[in-house]
């Protein structure tokens, strides 16, 4: 299983719930696989997803949020999971997307290549709920299994980008379709 | 009044609903007052940036956000003042303790201090100074011109403020 592969199945899981995607590839193959108005891509700013999607979900706590984060954009925000646990709101779904590399700039490799262990760094910023995914049958089944609550999943992946187009929206227009779409009842 | 009694109530009565902070020796006396009256939502960051990913969000939320920080927490924040809240036109406020200028006793604090200033005119943030308790209104000023302008705006608060020069 690829990221690709992951997003689709993720999208297949889902229904009226907000998303949250990280920069680059992770964006362009959300937009390619189902662009709606409640996506919010992100275009700039490495790491912070996590945070804004944090942010999004205390100040719409009726609505389910779900965050797609990477590997090498949590490394370089690991302060957000303390704060996201130990706030921990209970509409929000952090999946983090790990194929072990940064897969927008030539897929160097990330530590989780190597030693580090993203579920028990999660764990030990006190996130409760923790999921980890292998394999891509697993994603409907338990993402849909997930009630109200805070939590973290871990799907692990193989390298490698879908050859997609660039996303052609404007950052501004992306933000105004957005909070639209997330502003009606 | 005290000045961050006086200071509480200018940003309770401003609309500000939630407060993302690190914490500063200036800023002891007020973040007390959040804490203890509990009236607007505050949540401690761990890095400043951070903050500005969560005010963002909050934004987009509906909600009127604020960063509650030392200066130094500015450098922090730069590429995601320019490339996620200029980008997507998100005007955020910053309430800044600004060190590292007159009185300042940590020499740590000197070089982002003198730079700050002139770091906001290159970010395009309107800078509002409260050196006084008489100024305190500013920070009313700044979230007026943010909320018209669609900017983000800085309140500095010096150290005068407190009278502890």
């Amino acid at each position: 299983m690829k990221r690709y592969d992951a997003i689709k199945k993720i999208m297949e899981s889902l229904t009226v719930e907000i998303i949250i995607c990280n920069l680059g590839a992770p964006s362009r193959e959300l937009y390619n696989i189902e662009d709606r108005d409640e996506n919010f891509y992100m275009l700039g700013s490495m790491g912070l997803v996590s945070s804004l999607s944090f942010g999004l979900a205390i100040s719409k706590p009726n609505k389910k949020i779900i965050c797609i984060d990477g590997d090498g954009s949590i490394l370089m925000n690991l302060g957000s999971l303390s704060t996201i646990a130990n706030t921990n709101p209970q509409n929000l779904t952090l999946i983090v997307i790990d194929n072990s590399s940064y897969g927008s700039t030539g897929d160097q490799k990330t530590y989780t290549n190597y030693k580090t262990k993203l579920d028990v760094i999660a764990k030990g910023a006190g996130f409760e709920s923790i999921v980890v995914i292998k394999e891509a049958e697993e994603i409907m089944p338990k993402l849909k299994n997930l009630g109200v609550g805070c939590h973290f999943v871990l799907i692990k992946v193989d390298p490698g980008n879908a050859q997609v187009e660039n996303i052609p929206l404007k950052p501004e227009d992306i933000r105004i379709r957005f909070m639209k779409a997330i502003s009606r009842a | 009044m005290t000045a961050d009694l006086k200071l509480y109530e200018e940003i309770k009565n401003s609309g500000i609903d939630l407060i993302l902070s690190l914490p500063c020796i200036l800023l002891k006396g007020i973040l007390t007052l959040i804490n203890e009256k509990k009236e607007i939502q505050h949540i401690p960051i761990t890095r400043e940036e951070e903050g500005v990913g969560i005010a963002a969000g909050a934004y987009l939320g509906g909600k009127t956000p604020a960063i509650l920080m030392q200066n130094s927490g500015l450098g922090n924040s730069v590429n995601a003042i320019k490339s996620l809240l200029e980008l997507y036109r998100i005007p955020i406020i910053f309430i800044i303790s600004h060190r590292g200028v007159e009185g300042e006793r940590i020499p740590a604090q000197i070089p982002m201090g003198e730079l700050t200033p002139n770091l906001l005119d290159i970010l395009n943030i309107k800078k509002f100074i409260i050196d006084s308790i008489e100024n305190i209104k500013e920070l009313k000023k700044a979230i007026n011109f943010n909320k018209k302008s669609k900017n983000s705006v800085a309140i500095l608060l010096k150290r005068s403020l407190w009278n502890d020069l």
